[in-house]
């Protein structure tokens, strides 16, 4: 009896230290790396939850990629950086977006940093 | 039956120091410091290559916030240095109030994305409230996009998904960053910027309801216990909402106190205490003394709505393609 008691309590342990690799805010995307690509921008959705960036990736072969991408909510306009305003972005900007992406390969990400065309850092910290 | 345990038992002996050392070494190589009473390094759940963008990211090279605005663009300048704020003004907790100094995970103005902030869902065990087997039933139903039980939000099924209320005491432990307090002689009434809610606290010396029908913010009294502390006693809240960010449950039994303490003019601190003894098996503190710093007078709060058409826009562009 008494082993299987100390048998249990070991198996309390190991299922204790389980929630480490449990999911996470960002279940959906693969956090273990960081992907930047410059792009051109198409449509800035300033709104809640989530403001939205799409913009147009090219690569050598010509191919054009559609992103769609999540920053921070409208209401946190002033977390770290730049404020997100509507007239922050607009058709044809040139920017240049650090993210994670969907582990499942749509060109969906959230943006960790983004270079505008004015030099300025957008910093998203908000999970 | 007794070889099969002493095999298990010598594997087991091998395998929990190597588990508890892995997630010791993590702690250690958590690049971030943001203490707490308890904890020094992040948490568990922004531990790991997996994780790491839980929390708010160090400071970056070439990043410079601007300067700090209200939604009306305004700037809003920054507490004055060295000077000692007047003492606080008798029976009075009215004014603009904004989130005071950083949380465990490194966020600056905002609280409670983990979960209530005294009691976060972060891995840490000792932050598990003490559910009953009815309480850990109901949070296992719930799915929540964030703290440690957290799915994609295409499969999560948080009522505020579909814009329902946040209801109380959510308003209270979700996202809280920015509300304003104003008092008549009767009432105290807050105003929520997140979601743009308000509650009512009676002040007028009546009871709570016996048998209350349950409402979304559920009933509020409140009453002056000394010359600036303001305790509100609440029930009759509805048992769809969620406690927190994190999907703890509450049933019809909650009865919530606030303890609004005014420290001095420029600071208030926040005690939220939760007994719902059907789904915990005791009181369990929800905000503990959280600090908030009084703005100016002329400060605008933001504007936050759960706009539905919004919801359905990011559920179709984003949520749903990234979990297909």
């Amino acid at each position: 009896m008494k082993w299987f008691v100390f048998v249990v309590a070991c198996f309390a342990m190991l299922a204790a230290s389980a929630p480490l690799s449990a999911h996470h805010g960002n279940a959906a995307y693969d956090a273990t790396k960081e992907v930047t690509v410059n792009g051109v921008v198409t449509e800035w959705i300033v709104a809640n939850p989530h403001s939205l960036l799409k913009f147009d990736t090219t690569d050598d072969k010509g191919n054009v990629v559609h992103w769609i991408v999540e920053s921070g909510a409208a209401s946190v306009n002033q977390a770290r950086g730049v404020r997100l305003t509507k007239g922050l972005l607009k058709p044809g900007d040139k920017v240049t977006v650090t993210m994670m992406v969907a582990k499942n390969g749509q060109p969906v990400g959230r943006i960790h940093r983004l270079v505008l065309p004015d030099g300025r850092l957008m910093v998203n910290d908000l999970p | 039956m007794q070889n099969f345990v002493l095999k298990f038992l010598a594997k087991a002996l091998i395998l929990v120091p190597v588990l508890i050392l892995s997630s010791l070494a993590h702690a250690q190589k958590a690049a971030q410091s943001s203490e707490t009473k308890e904890h020094k390094g992040l948490p568990p759940i922004c531990q790991g290559e997996a994780n790491r963008f839980n929390c708010a990211s160090a400071p970056i090279e070439g990043q410079k916030d601007e300067p700090a605005v209200d939604a009306w663009g305004r700037t809003v300048a920054p507490p004055a240095k060295g000077v000692k704020s007047a003492p606080a003004p008798r029976h009075d907790i009215s004014g603009i109030w904004q989130v005071d100094g950083v949380d465990e995970f490194g966020f600056r103005g905002i609280l409670g994305i983990f979960g209530a902030p005294a009691m976060p869902s972060d891995g840490y065990p000792e932050h598990e409230p003490p559910y009953t087997k009815e309480g850990l039933e109901a949070y296992h139903r719930h799915k929540p996009v964030f703290g440690m039980a957290a799915v994609p939000a295409a499969q999560a099924n948080d009522p505020v998904k579909m814009c329902d209320p946040n209801g109380f005491p959510r308003n209270d432990l979700h996202s809280l960053s920015t509300f304003q307090i104003l008092q008549t002689p009767v009432q105290v009434v807050i105003l929520y910027a997140r979601y743009k809610d308000w509650r009512m606290i009676w002040a007028d010396g009546r009871e709570l309801p016996k048998d209350p029908d349950p409402t979304w913010d559920g009933y509020s009294t409140g009453k002056w216990v000394d010359d600036t502390t303001f305790v509100v006693q609440t029930n009759g809240t509805d048992e769809r909402t969620w406690l927190d960010n994190a999907g703890r449950p509450h049933s019809d039994a909650l009865r919530v106190e606030e303890r609004f303490h005014r420290v001095d003019r420029e600071h208030m601190e926040l005690t939220v205490t939760l007994d719902d003894p059907k789904m915990y098996m005791k009181p369990w503190i929800a905000l503990d003394k959280q600090p908030f710093r009084l703005q100016s007078a002329d400060f605008s709060m933001s504007e936050t709505r759960c706009s539905p058409s919004e919801m359905a826009t990011y559920d179709s562009l984003v949520s749903t393609p990234i979990v297909k």
